[in-house]
């Protein structure tokens, strides 16, 4: 029987075959030819055919049958025949095949070799393919071979032990001892090694970790080693560009990470090291930003010094100006982690981040994008929302989902005005309508119909761009349910925004009827046609048209319009009378997000100051005089001076009728007026802690019984008490005044003062007139701060205008049920 | 490290070394997918891609790309230096290393992967200690082979 052919031989002649069908006919020639040699137990050419057998198998075909020879081969006494065996074995053999076992007794033998480099050999392959059963059986040979000063067997048998921990974590502890020295080894194979074997125990097990911390002093030892590293010199055996061995210096940089992390022992022994690696590495090269790379993301996850945090989000800031994509990448990845923690930091780099949403680069596209949505706050919302909907525009259809959602949700938490929100959501509809989310239609009705002085506006522009295009189904889901919901203001020509467009009714019919129709139209929005064309049946007048349209689709194959079309007749013939209520206008819906009431007021329309505004309320010189009188009156010094916001000019209110959860200006009727700049804020000061004590919010059931704290001329004053939630010192009272007499009373003021050791603080009233006979009250809330827990007493002043003349009280309160104070 | 990959502009793989348990179909098909990946790339583009939960980092030498798949928490552009350095190694090995040696002596290219990472973490940071360790290794293989080719070349064996 001739030789094999050689393996080089057989690659040349491999790769001259034109076709696939030619190569596929030279494989299986050979591997008959190897099969037929196995069977023959050749020792001499078994390495060979091996060796040939593993580059078919590279090119694609099945080389199972050589599995067994690989095992020969492994327990052979050649070096060369090992050589190849493991190189198969690891290429062949799977731990999932039970054949893999057999190696075990081998891998034992090869393990305790006199030659290093076949003990070498075992120990690459356990540590690249152990199975837990091999692991379990040969933990021990490892652990001896971790003790021993040849430094070549101890880096192998290093990530070998780390092989061994991932595949049975239970074996860990046996590892333990050998660790002891590891770290004062020179060798930089050995302390690569054990960096990465250490860094595995630590982060697998609690224990090991706060021992490694504590008992063994790992952190000075590390520290040492960098150290060490950046101050010698040249060192030829391990510089890369000017840095002394890289990777170790980075092992080390994570392993620094796990120790410091939640312990302010280790993070600041560690400190200096990183403030010193993180100013003096050089930055030419990848090498120098692979290390501050990872410098950077052990500052920002052990408990370092703020100046530390500055100086790592500052290396980020330059790398984001780097040419290198690469870097940038990195960078904004890096970025995304630290936004919520460090959001100040990262918001001085905004503009750099916007730029790389024109990155052409996906991934560096993507992360920029989360990244602006996170950094989006009520400040820069109209500049950011700009750019994210320009983005939105041209970025790739697997981004605008994502975009499109998190469009919606920044213009909900931040949106300056009302206007500026229907606008936005409209841009989102017509230029991504596609790839809006389902959840999001439904959401942007409610937001829709909540924006009661938009509807108008609303319709109009939905109206407007389905004319143009049908084919988005989120936007005519939204619109269709739009124009059955206000198709009256449609008509009416009722829009204020904007140029109101003519538009008859049998106009708008065509529209809904043309999308029942329309092959684009999906069944869910074919549902929500004939629901708007059955509620245009109240709010329009040619009813008949509607009649037939509706009786048409009773036949309709499909089921759910069939249903709907049904059902929609019988409310026209039987249930006629039923018809007008069942069809009116939707009710505002309550919200019922995740997001707070508080952030709902945020989005209040823009005649009102801004937000941010009403942290800082101006208070009015008014009320001084005022209250200097009251300091008289009750003796000067026990008495401390009431702050006092003033009335307000718009009649919706602050005090008690936050009922109306968005505090609505049109709501309470008519469009707001023009702003009075002049006017200080008639909300409360701490819109936060206002709206947290409102009776809605509160915990009313804490059981404090209401008092009566005045009751005379017809004038009552209830009290009622609310505990305010964050804070238990703080009661928070709110007056009822009311007025039984037959004549109104006019320009009422209350005013209150207590006790030195309390503050108090006195928000504005829902009005200033009480109105005759118990047909309303006058509400305001007072905010009691009662640090000491003392008894509460108040000092209150009444003025009032009755029948043309003024009206002037004074009453002290005394009788504050205990549970009020206590 | 999870598995690394090297293969041409064609699509033809020249090298997979897997560091996690997989099945022959399996990583087939991950393979595939990742080298498709991978050579839809356009030039411009940065040297990671994340791929189900794992990042992939690449980087073309020549007509080879050098290819791994590295864990969440790794750092990318160490990853991008071990790449580096593999390839130092094979063209000190070879000098001046191409392609062509690597098809032929793919065997040797596996020797030498095994010298500088096990387990899928880096072993030894000297290319000094790695190309000695090889070469030691090569005499070693020499030494057993040396009288055995010499009788196969007469045509004595």
């Amino acid at each position: 029987m001739p030789a094999p052919i050689r393996l080089r031989e057989l690659i040349r002649t491999i790769r001259t075959a034109r076709t696939q069908a030619e190569e596929r006919e030279m494989i299986q020639k050979e591997c008959a030819a190897i099969r037929s040699s196995f069977r023959e137990e050749d020792n001499t050419y078994r390495c060979r055919n091996v060796a040939k057998l593993l580059y078919m198998h590279m090119l694609g075909y099945p080389a199972h049958f050589g599995q067994l020879e690989c095992l020969k081969l492994i327990a052979s006494q050649k070096f060369t025949d090992k050589r190849i065996g493991y190189l198969g074995a690891m290429l062949l053999l799977d731990e999932r095949q039970d054949v893999h076992l057999l190696m075990t007794n081998c891998i034992k033998n090869d393990l305790n070799h006199s030659t290093q480099y076949v003990q070498g050999l075992a120990l690459c392959t356990l540590g690249c393919m152990g199975s837990s059963e091999m692991c379990r059986d040969l933990a021990g040979e490892v652990e001896k071979l971790l003790k021993t000063s040849n430094s070549y067997l101890r880096k192998k048998a290093a990530l070998c032990a780390v092989h061994v921990i991932r595949k049975v974590p239970e074996l860990m502890e046996m590892f333990l001892p050998a660790t002891k020295n590891l770290l004062s080894e020179k060798n930089h194979g050995v302390l690569h090694t054990s960096v990465v074997l250490l860094t595995e125990m630590c982060e697998r097990s609690p224990d090991m970790l706060s021992h490694f911390r504590k008992n063994e002093k790992l952190v000075p030892q590390l520290v040492r080693i960098l150290k060490n590293l950046i101050m010698s010199g040249y060192s030829p055996e391990h510089d890369v560009s000017g840095i002394s061995d890289p990777f170790l210096q980075v092992r080390i940089l994570r392993l620094l990470r796990i120790l410091g992390r939640g312990d302010d022992d280790s993070s600041e022994a560690m400190n200096d090291i990183l403030a010193q690696v993180a100013t003096n590495t050089e930055t030419s090269k990848n090498v120098g930003n692979a290390i501050l790379y990872e410098t950077v993301l052990t500052i920002m996850d052990i408990k370092s010094e703020s100046g530390l945090r500055v100086l790592a989000i500052n290396i980020l800031g330059r790398f984001l100006l780097n040419n290198d994509k690469n870097i940038r990448y990195v960078a904004l990845t890096s970025l995304l982690k630290t936004v919520q923690t460090d959001h100040n930091a990262v918001q001085r780099h905004r503009s750099t981040i916007v730029d790389c949403l024109k990155d052409l680069d996906v991934s560096i596209k993507r992360r920029a994008m989360e990244l602006s949505f996170a950094l989006v706050n009520g400040n820069n919302i109209r500049g950011m929302m700009k750019e994210l909907l320009y983005f939105l525009d041209s970025c790739d259809p697997e981004f605008k989902a994502d975009c499109a959602s998190g469009v919606f949700l920044a213009a909900e938490k931040y949106a300056p005005s009302k206007r500026w929100h229907i606008d936005t959501i409209m841009r989102v509809l017509t230029t991504a309508g596609s790839y809006v989310r389902d959840d999001s239609v439904p959401n942007l009705i409610q937001l829709i119909t909540n924006s009661v002085e938009m509807h108008a506006y609303t319709v109009q522009r939905l109206y407007k761009a389905i004319l143009d295009d049908i084919s988005q189904q989120p936007l005519v889901q939204v619109a269709s349910w739009c124009i059955g919901e206000y198709g009256d203001l449609l008509v009416s020509g009722q829009c204020e925004e904007e140029e109101p467009i003519q538009v008859t009714e049998d106009e708008v019919l065509d529209v809904l009827e043309g999308l029942l129709v329309s092959n684009l139209s999906t069944p869910v929005t074919r549902g929500y046609s004939l629901t708007a064309i059955m509620k245009l049946s109240t709010r329009f007048s040619s009813v008949n048209r509607i009649k037939k349209v509706v009786s048409i689709y009773g036949s309709s194959i499909d089921v759910e319009l069939q249903q709907r079309a049904v059902e929609y007749n019988a409310l026209f013939k039987k249930y006629d009378h039923m018809r007008p209520a069942l069809l009116e206008r939707m009710p505002i819906m309550e919200k019922t997000a995740t997001n707070g009431p508080t952030e709902i007021v945020q989005t209040n329309g823009e005649t009102e100051s801004s937000v941010l505004d009403t942290k800082h309320p101006a208070t009015v010189p008014q009320p001084a005089n005022q209250a200097n009188d009251l300091l008289d009156l009750l003796g000067g010094n026990d008495v401390v001076p009431v702050i006092q916001t003033a009335l307000p000019t718009k009649p919706a209110s602050a005090g008690g009728e936050l009922l109306d959860l968005l505090g609505d200006l049109s709501l309470t009727g008519g469009p707001t007026p023009a702003p009075a700049p002049s006017v200080p804020i008639s909300q409360p000061p701490f819109l936060l802690d206002g709206l947290s004590s409102q009776p809605l919010f509160n915990d009313v059931a804490a059981g404090i019984p209401p008092m009566t704290a005045y009751n005379k001329n017809g004038l009552k004053i209830e009290f009622t008490f609310e505990r305010s939630n964050p804070n238990p010192n703080i009661a928070v009272i709110t007056i009822h005044a009311s007025n039984s007499t037959e004549a109104d009373m006019t320009d009422f003021v209350f005013q209150a003062a207590v006790p030195k050791t309390f503050q108090l603080q006195l928000l504005s009233p829902s009005s200033n007139i009480v109105p005759a006979l118990n047909q309303g009250t006058v509400t305001q809330v007072i905010r009691v701060l009662n640090p000491q827990k003392q008894q509460l007493r108040m000092r209150i002043k009444l003025t009032y205008t009755y029948k043309g003349s003024p009206v002037q009280d004074l009453a002290e309160v005394n009788n504050f049920p205990p549970q009020s104070w206590q | 490290m999870q598995f690394m990959l090297l293969f041409s502009r064609q699509g033809k793989l020249r090298l997979q070394k897997w560091y996690i348990p997989l099945s022959d179909t399996q990583k087939k098909k991950i393979s595939r997918e990742v080298i498709q990946m991978v050579l839809a790339r356009k030039p411009k583009m940065c040297s990671f891609l994340e791929w189900r939960d794992l990042k992939i980092v690449y980087k073309r030498y020549a007509s080879l790309y050098f290819c791994c798949a590295v864990e969440d928490q790794e750092n990318e552009l160490i990853t991008l230096e071990i790449i580096h350095r593999y390839v130092e190694l094979l063209d000190k090995y070879f000098g001046s290393v191409c392609e062509l040696d690597i098809i032929f002596n793919f065997e040797k290219a596996y020797y030498i992967l095994d010298e500088f990472i096990l387990g899928g973490e880096a072993q030894e940071t000297s290319k000094k200690n790695v190309l000695k360790a090889i070469e030691q290794a090569d005499m070693l293989q020499e030494e057993a082979e040396a009288p055995r080719s010499v009788l196969e070349e007469i045509g004595l064996t």
